[in-house]
């Protein structure tokens, strides 16, 4: 067993690049859950809608993502994709950071998918006799599912929303194949540079793991303070 | 269509059998194994999750706390850097990733295997225990049996995630669907778009029909 020496990835140079990387990973996160809720949303509301041409959109939309592992989806956005694209934008996404570019396109259609499944069953678990009573009382259908319905579907909704986005935290790591330089991208430059497998491991794995039990945390409280109320 | 007649064999089965087996027979092979062996572990660990005895229970849940905040990758890198150094010789790809996902989906199956669990009515306990059987047989003979039942559409959705999972074989060089697309991809060149969208429509076509098959499992459960 080699001595164990942590100072060398938590200094300098080792630890800037692990800190680059930890906040590109953060970054990742929020911006594809800000772009991925609505769309998801979006997508729960074609699947519940009374449009036949929704809601096969809908569900096409759901299980053709959900069925692909992400790795495909990354590689399909990163390598595939700008092929298709006229030489200027391709040079425009080339020197603008092509794979976080990608990499966020793909994060937020993957995690739209499993939300929208989520936001569903949320809708779908508030009784549709609401819905009826509110169309009764003649709100429109948007003005009842924005006063009526969501409010209450947010309660059973926040908690799957809370571990998707943990999975989405986690998944940000796959995004090291296509190049984005998150968390994992750099820990596995910083074990390459330094030689010091296990070090800079550990560090890598303590800071995914804490960013999880935080948001873990968040899903205990919610349950706690805002209960499922019986209807 | 070119492109299919030359590579359909090679994206099916790798290089075998001139060379290891790969492509998809490597990807369904590896995700079925990889549930079969977790299988055991999830239920031992799921037991131990529902354990009267703390000094089982708590070090477990710890556990399957740490690998389920743990991305899958972690784990596979952590295999793949220090299994060797564990067992004295050097592992295959394909023995880093079966151990990665078998710990990794260890973890997930121990909760999936405590829901079932605890969704046993507690009367079926009690009256087995009253019976006369110890807490031992009445877990296997009694509680088991039915939880493993009702778990069925969860354990095949577990086998698509397990399933998409093995893509990220690619990254440590396993030449599973991904890969091959890959390899493809680079000798061809011109096509990256049909290729990826082949391998994307095969995850697609597997995944689909296995999560079609959970919800009739579910229905046939629920009458």
């Amino acid at each position: 067993m080699p001595q164990l020496d942590f100072s060398v990835v938590l200094t300098g140079e080792f630890r800037h690049w692990l800190v680059s990387g930890f906040l590109l990973s953060l970054e990742l996160t929020a911006i594809t859950w800000l772009l991925a809720l609505p769309l998801g949303t979006a997508i729960a509301l074609c699947r519940l809608s009374s449009v036949t041409a929704l809601r096969w959109f809908g569900a096409a939309f759901v299980e053709g993502i959900r069925n692909i592992p992400l790795l495909m989806h990354l590689l399909f956005w990163y390598f595939a994709v700008p092929e298709l694209l006229p030489t200027a934008a391709r040079d425009w996404l080339n020197t603008h950071g092509a794979e976080s570019i990608c990499a966020v396109i793909a994060l937020t259609l993957y995690t739209a998918a499993y939300m929208a499944e989520d936001v569903r069953s949320g809708i779908r678990a508030v009784p549709a006799t609401q819905l009826e009573a509110a169309r009764a009382l003649g709100f429109g259908f948007l003005v009842s599912m924005r006063r009526i319905v969501l409010p209450q579907a947010i309660r059973i909704t926040v908690p799957p929303l809370i571990s998707q986005t943990l999975s989405l935290w986690k998944n940000t790591s796959i995004a090291t194949v296509i190049g984005t330089a998150e968390l994992m991208y750099q820990a596995q430059r910083v074990e390459t540079a330094s030689f010091r497998g296990i070090e800079t491991f550990v560090v890598t794995t303590v800071a995914y793991l804490s960013v999880s039990l935080l948001i873990t945390a968040a899903a205990v409280w919610f349950q706690r303070r805002f209960p499922v109320r019986a209807s | 269509m070119e492109l299919l007649e030359n590579y359909w064999l090679y994206f099916l089965v790798g290089q075998f059998p001139n060379g290891p087996l790969g492509g998809l027979a490597l990807t369904v092979l590896l995700g079925g194994g990889a549930l079969l062996l977790a299988m055991p572990l999830g239920v031992l660990l799921g037991l131990a999750r529902v354990s009267h005895a703390r000094w089982l229970r708590w070090p477990v849940t710890a556990l399957v706390y740490v690998v389920r905040g743990t991305p899958l990758l972690m784990v596979v890198f952590w295999a793949y850097f220090f299994l060797p150094s564990l067992t004295g010789h050097k592992t295959s790809q394909f023995g880093t990733m079966l151990a990665a996902l078998v710990i990794f989906n260890g973890a997930y199956l121990a909760e999936i295997v405590r829901a079932g669990i605890q969704g046993v009515p507690r009367g079926q306990l009690e009256s087995a225990m009253s019976l006369g059987l110890s807490h031992v047989s009445t877990m296997r003979h009694v509680v088991l049996p039915q939880a493993l039942r009702n778990m069925l559409p969860s354990l095949v959705n577990q086998f698509v995630t397990t399933l998409k999972e093995t893509s990220l074989g690619y990254i440590i060089g396993l030449s599973e669907v991904s890969f091959i697309a890959s390899q493809i991809n680079i000798q061809v060149l011109t096509q990256p778009l049909a290729i990826y969208g082949i391998a994307a429509l095969t995850y697609f076509l597997i995944c689909f029909g296995l999560s079609r098959l959970s919800y009739s499992l579910e229905a046939r459960l629920n009458t």
